[in-house]
């Protein structure tokens, strides 16, 4: 495994996605795969695991605020400031087939979309189905809408399906011929994907989340089973979640912890 | 062809490596991952007496020749470790316990408790240089690192291996001292303190400023020390830092270890770097005539 830098960025520009949720762009010479991730380097305050929510140029990541760093680093920064970049890491998702069905939850999207638009530029026929709190939080529609057709769910009915997301996963796989299956949000949702996905033998990836110190394989904070989410994943196939003792259950907190997800 | 098997301190090791604690061994899944992967150890993430959650990031920096680290310690503390270690046990690995303290009472709890686990042997990591309030007082004071040895003598039967830092003038003096306190062995060295600034940023690029650092930028620093401890001492030494090869590993071992262990080298080379660097010994040792480890032990010394 060669040595990644640690590349110091300014950033180019910052979106408001949602009220709670950015969009970061910025330059740095290396290249990623759709679900990959960087670690970014908040000055004074944390250094964060984050999805590349953009590949091409300028490069992207888009933040939801969830604690002191990622407040801090929403409520300070402004364009021009320095950021660290170091990566990419982890593995990508495999875009193959020619029929796929991304399932998203929340700021899930942002580790999706870029394996969305990668399948839509091989010519693999993609649609999207996507849920949040609220019509707020659905962030990049207008990129969705440009790979194929996109579902919506929102919790409180404001936009799209009143309810879960799964529910409309479960009725596009019931009702069209999917090869493919790629999802990332809250596991409980995943995990319902993937069981949706596994019990009709379509092939499913997908990208699990949790707490990284390291992000490069060797400190053991983001172990799940005896995988490493920073090394081995973050995406890992339905045939391996199947057996997963670890998935949709158990999470390891800052400390080592075995804690329920 | 060569055999690989070697003993430290009465405990059998079908090779001469073991992981170097800090390294995908906070979970049993990854240590026995590291065992299957063909070390002849693995030795735990350092266990203290309660929960700890380690620095804040930036933990680490990477660069061409090595790794500098301030994680801290996190660790499920001594009670919850027991599913850990014993998931680790159940497939098979031969694991050592590495424990801390804030002072000899808590070391021997830790110790007790985590020998009662059924690891082989514990290791004392009396020298972590990025955690606040444990091992770096610890690490500059000869008579804390007997008292410890002692007091973790007296309450587990396993053999005691004592952690100890390069960070010192005279590390043979520690050494020394860890014999007093009744130590079987000795690991040298710990990581070396060191700091890495970020030129754009004008300022430390670790949060917790101070790290230690691994890899092969400190592999001369390594041989040194167990070089120097081998001259003074005559427990068995167990070899760590910037081992990356069969041929780091055979120098380690004429410099008087008995054992090695691998940590960084594991990003270089994946996590079967102890198949690789073990394949590479035992080549070595076929070539130039050595049939097992104990003959190559020490023999720089008196060249």
């Amino acid at each position: 495994m060669a040595r990644r830098p640690m590349h110091i960025v300014p950033l180019l520009g910052i979106l408001d996605e949602t009220h709670d949720t950015r969009t970061y762009r910025f330059r740095a010479d290396f290249t990623a795969k759709p679900g990959q991730f960087v670690m970014v380097w908040i000055p004074k305050h944390d250094e964060l695991p984050m999805a590349l929510s953009y590949l091409g140029d300028p490069k992207g990541v888009t933040i939801r605020e969830y604690g002191d760093a990622t407040e801090a680093f929403a409520a300070e920064s402004v364009k021009g400031d320095l950021v660290g970049i170091r990566g990419p890491y982890g593995n990508a998702f495999v875009i193959e087939g020619s029929r796929a069905l991304a399932v998203a939850g929340g700021v899930g999207i942002a580790s999706i979309i870029a394996a969305v638009e990668a399948c839509a530029d091989s010519g693999i026929e993609v649609e999207t189905a996507f849920g949040a709190r609220t019509e707020g939080e659905l962030t990049f529609l207008d990129r969705l809408k440009r790979c194929g057709p996109v579902h919506l769910a929102t919790d409180d009915g404001s936009a799209g399906h009143h309810g879960f997301v799964t529910d409309i996963a479960a009725n596009l796989l019931a009702g069209r011929h999917f090869d493919m299956v790629l999802t990332c949000g809250p596991e409980i949702m995943m995990k319902k994907v993937v069981e949706a996905a596994n019990a009709r033998g379509i092939p499913v990836q997908a990208s699990l989340e949790r707490y990284m110190k390291c992000g490069i394989g060797i400190c053991d904070a983001c172990a799940f089973d005896e995988y490493l989410v920073c090394y081995d994943g973050p995406i890992f196939w339905g045939d391996v979640l199947a057996k997963s003792h670890d998935f949709g259950r158990w999470r390891r907190d800052i400390s080592g912890r075995r804690v329920k997800v | 062809m060569a055999s690989l098997g070697t003993e430290v301190a009465g405990v059998k090791l079908r090779n001469p490596t073991m992981l170097a604690s800090g390294f995908l061994d906070e979970t049993g899944g990854s240590m026995l991952r590291v065992h299957r992967a063909g070390a002849g150890a693995v030795v735990t993430k350092s266990i203290g007496p309660e929960p700890r959650a380690g620095n804040l990031n930036p933990t680490l920096y990477e660069f061409d020749v090595g790794l500098l680290n301030a994680v801290g310690i996190p660790n499920p503390g001594i009670a919850a470790y027991e599913e850990e270690v014993t998931y680790a046990l159940r497939g098979g690995a031969a694991v050592i316990g590495s424990v801390y303290g804030r002072n000899a009472e808590e070391y021997a709890a830790v110790a007790k408790r985590m020998a009662s686990y059924g690891v082989l042997a514990v290791e004392l990591n009396l020298s972590c240089p990025h955690a606040k309030g444990l091992g770096t007082e610890i690490a500059q004071d000869p008579e804390a690192v007997e008292e410890i040895t002692r007091a973790v003598k007296k309450v587990v039967q396993v053999p005691v291996i004592s952690k100890l830092s390069p960070n010192v003038a005279d590390i043979a003096s520690f050494a020394e001292a860890a014999v007093r306190g009744g130590a079987d062995a000795v690991t040298a060295i710990n990581t070396v303190k060191a700091i890495a600034i970020e030129p754009e940023l004008r300022m430390p690029i670790l949060r917790n400023v101070y790290g230690g650092l691994s890899g092969p930028a400190i592999k001369p620093v390594g041989l040194r020390c167990v070089y120097e401890i081998y001259e003074r001492v005559d427990i068995p030494i167990v070899g760590v830092g910037g081992i990356v090869t069969g041929r780091d590993a055979i120098e380690y071992l004429m410099a008087g270890a008995r054992a090695v262990q691998i940590g960084t080298a594991i990003l270089d080379r994946g996590i079967d770097v102890f198949a690789k660097v073990c394949a590479e010994m035992e080549a070595w040792m076929d070539a130039h005539g050595y049939a097992k480890v104990e003959d190559l032990v020490g023999v720089a010394h008196g060249a």
